[in-house]
Formats: structure tokens, C-alpha cells, sequence
């Protein structure tokens, strides 16, 4: 059963809606004793990243979430929570992947935010098991997690290549929005629920 | 790379999807979530609903709508029409909305636009704009083209993207219905001034249409209604056309 931390950053009823279809039962997490009642943890989030770290800060799950073992995907600014920092309104984010959330580069003659369907380049991956490399999915933002090889188990490319999927341990994240993503991203959602 | 989407856009009356719609496998042609649902199945990137709803109790049905299409859609969608305050916009978010658009609500109040963008983000706030060429000059209209404002189409947008759109949906009222063709110079103009994604809107009457809006201007995207819902052109058909000119789409 997955948990989904309420920490009241952004609309979930998509995500919901998703894992209703799926067939994948879910519950809300507002304390930290409910991870418990748990298999699997998804951290959402849309909107700006610093006043989503304020929110989960108020929270209080924050040292929680980091001492998690089991499987946690963070889904587009819930993804960039995870890094260390973010240049959107220059905060310090939960650290538990050492990774720096960037803002996008005019310069390079792209528009921001990146919004719409672009392909991802897969490494071999759980995650993405059953999705084909190049398969399109749904981005819509204006900062991005550098490209590391060490934790990026997906890229894509827009003005350079950044990171549209990282993994440390049991932390997953993903930049696009799985939930808008037609079949892939409901079966990524599906790969996730099985992780181990 | 990054695709450029092909939307069809479904006028909404009272939570029912109004204008014909001719496909031939649809038990209801006025059920939205039927109707989206086909069009996300035919390989539409993203929908826009527009709320054409007089009354007041419009807000209801809308949100009841916006809920019903969310729980079973798996593409992003943009709900247009009505909305005039945060208020509005908080509860198509809860619903399930990913975008909204607004339009003659941004024109009276412009800092809309910036409040939007501060609440929710500028990925939820799409502006749209009616256009239409008068006296040489191109004029942002309000009421479906019949309202002439005081506001150059090319200065609105502008302003517009520095408040905080996150995203301009551009529709040439010259263009609109004449099937001959999207306004290309404009659209154009517009997409190379300003630093966020545009949607082309008015004139689509064939795919060779929707290859020279993409292959001519710097356009992301394309709307159409009528030639989708008549079934005149399959959105398959279409992006298989499309990429082989060598445009980059989803399929």
C-alpha cells in the first residue's frame, strides 16, 4: 500500500486518480507513525520549490522521510526535495541525495518552463521495466536536477541533459509527471508499487 | 526532444461537451470523459476544455467535470472559461486541472495573472489571447472577437509573460472557422519575442496546416476543434504526417 506525504504542496487528485486505475490502494500521510501503515512512500509536489520545503519543514517528517528504508518516490518538485539545494529561492533541501536543483538556462535558447512531452533516455532500471528507452513523458517545469551518473538512472535533454530520473538506495525520483504520462508513466507507477 | 503537441479543444455547456463530434465508436458525443478519453487514445498530447456555461451555477458542474475527467485521464488537461479569481483556480487544481486559462479576466485585472502565477506556479497559468487585425495593427478582442480592447496584441503578450504566464494560447480571430490555415507571421512574431511556450489556435482546416505552423514559425503547439471532432483529421494520421516532415511529436 503506498503513503502519500500530505504535506499540502500541491493537487494530488491526479496522482490518486492514477493509482485508483491501477488498482494500487493508497492512504495519506500526515504524522510520522502513519509511514508505518506503509509499504511504499510517494512525496508529490508542484509549485516552487522553496515554499514546498517550508511546507514539508512545518511538517516535521523531514528527518523521518530521510531515515526511510523503504522504497520512496519523489514525483517532480518532490523529487528535487530530495536533492541537497535548489537556486529556486536559494533553500536548503532534505539532502538525501547530493544533488543540485538548477535553473534552467534561457541561454541556451529554450523556453522555460519546459512543458510538454519529451523522451527520456532510460539506464537499466526497476523502475523502468517494461518501458521503452526514448518512450515520451510529460515534463512540466522550470528547474532541474544536474545529470550524474552516479544517481541518475534516466536523462533527458532540453538545452542540455539533466536528469529526468535519479535513484540513491531507496529514493527514487522522477521530473516528469508519471500520472500525466498516457501507459509509460502508469506503468512506472506500477513498477514502483512492486519495488522491493 | 522535446514534441510538439497537437490539442484538441472541447467546448463544455453545462458539463456536457457541445459541438458535433463525429466519431463513429462514441456512445455519447456529450460525455466529456468519454470524449477525452478517445482523444487520449488516439494520441492527443494534452486537452483544453472551455466552459461556455452562462449561468451561475457553472462553477459546480465545472468542478464535478474536472473531477470526472481526471480520474480517468492520463494527460495533462487545461480548463478555460469563468475564471476570475484564485478561488475559482484553487478548486480546478483540487479537481484535478493541471492548467487554467484565462482570458477576458486577465485583460480587466492583469495583476490575475501575477497572483495566479505566485499561488500556483507559472506552469498552471495559461493566457489566452483573441487577435484580430485592425487597421494594420494586431488588437487584442474580447467576447469571441466581438469586443475590440485598447491592448496591441504583441505589447498584451508581453506584459503578460512578465507577470507570470506560464504559457500563451494565440488565436487569430481572422483566422477562426476559415479553415484556410493558421496566422503563421504572427504567430511567428510572437513566439520568437517571448521566452515561454505558445499555442497556435485558429485556421486548422488540413494537416498541411499544422506542418506549416510547425515547420514555420516557433510554435509548441497546435489547438484545433472542429477538424478533430468531425473526424476530418485522425490525430494518428496527423502525427505520422507530421514526423515525416521531420517534426518532432509523440506517438
Amino acid at each position: 500500500m503506498v503513503g502519500i506525504v500530505n504535506y499540502g504542496a500541491g493537487n494530488i487528485f491526479s496522482l490518486t486518480s492514477a493509482l485508483s486505475r491501477l488498482g494500487i490502494t493508497y492512504g495519506m500521510i500526515n504524522s510520522e507513525v502513519e509511514f508505518d501503515l506503509y509499504s511504499h512512500i510517494i512525496i508529490p509536489g508542484v509549485g516552487h520549490a522553496g515554499a514546498a520545503m517550508d511546507k514539508l519543514n512545518q511538517s516535521g517528517l523531514v528527518d523521518k522521510i530521510r531515515s526511510l528504508t523503504k522504497p520512496v518516490l519523489g514525483i517532480c518538485v518532490g523529487m528535487q526535495l530530495l536533492t541537497d539545494h535548489s537556486e529556486e529561492g536559494d533553500v536548503t533541501l532534505t539532502n538525501i541525495i547530493p544533488l543540485q536543483t538548477k535553473l534552467f538556462d534561457k541561454a541556451l535558447g529554450i523556453k522555460i518552463p519546459h512543458m510538454g512531452w519529451n523522451n527520456v533516455e532510460i539506464k537499466n532500471n526497476l523502475l523502468f521495466e517494461g518501458v521503452e528507452n526514448q518512450t515520451q513523458f510529460y515534463f512540466v517545469h522550470s528547474y532541474f536536477i544536474e545529470y550524474n551518473p552516479t544517481f541518475g538512472i534516466a536523462t533527458a535533454d532540453y538545452g542540455q541533459e539533466y536528469s529526468a530520473a535519479i535513484q540513491k538506495d531507496n529514493f527514487y525520483g522522477v521530473q516528469f509527471h508519471p500520472e500525466k504520462s498516457g501507459a509509460a508513466g502508469e506503468r512506472l507507477l506500477l513498477n514502483f508499487s512492486n519495488l522491493k | 526532444m522535446l514534441s510538439k503537441r497537437i490539442i484538441p479543444c472541447l467546448d463544455v455547456k453545462d458539463g456536457r461537451t457541445v459541438k458535433g463530434v463525429n466519431f463513429v465508436d462514441l456512445k455519447d458525443a456529450g460525455d466529456p470523459v468519454e470524449l477525452a478519453w478517445q482523444y487520449a487514445q488516439q494520441g492527443a498530447d494534452e486537452l483544453v476544455f472551455l466552459d461556455i456555461t452562462a449561468t451561475h451555477e457553472r462553477r459546480k458542474t465545472m468542478i464535478e467535470m474536472v473531477k470526472s475527467v481526471a480520474r480517468q485521464l492520463n494527460i495533462p488537461f487545461t480548463i478555460g472559461g469563468g475564471i476570475t479569481e484564485i478561488a475559482d483556480a484553487e478548486a480546478l487544481l483540487n479537481a484535478g486541472a493541471d492548467k487554467i486559462s484565462i482570458n477576458s479576466a486577465a485583460v480587466k485585472n492583469p495583476q490575475l495573472i501575477a497572483d495566479l502565477a505566485k499561488v500556483f506556479g507559472v506552469q498552471f497559468v495559461v493566457v489566452a489571447v483573441d487577435t484580430k487585425l485592425v487597421g494594420g495593427r494586431n488588437m487584442v478582442h474580447l467576447n469571441g472577437g466581438r469586443l475590440i480592447t485598447e491592448l496591441e496584441t504583441e505589447k498584451w503578450i508581453k506584459q503578460a509573460e512578465e507577470l507570470g504566464a506560464g504559457e500563451i494560447l494565440l488565436t487569430s480571430m481572422d483566422h477562426d472557422g476559415t479553415k484556410q490555415g493558421f496566422d503563421c507571421n504572427l504567430l511567428q512574431t510572437i513566439s520568437q519575442m517571448i521566452n515561454i511556450p505558445v499555442i497556435a489556435s485558429g485556421g486548422a482546416g488540413k494537416i498541411e496546416h499544422f506542418t506549416e505552423v510547425f515547420t514555420t514559425t516557433g510554435v509548441d503547439a497546435a489547438l484545433a476543434a472542429s477538424v478533430f471532432h468531425f473526424g476530418e483529421i485522425p490525430i494518428p494520421v496527423l502525427k505520422n504526417e507530421l514526423k515525416k516532415h521531420n517534426i518532432p511529436v509523440r506517438l
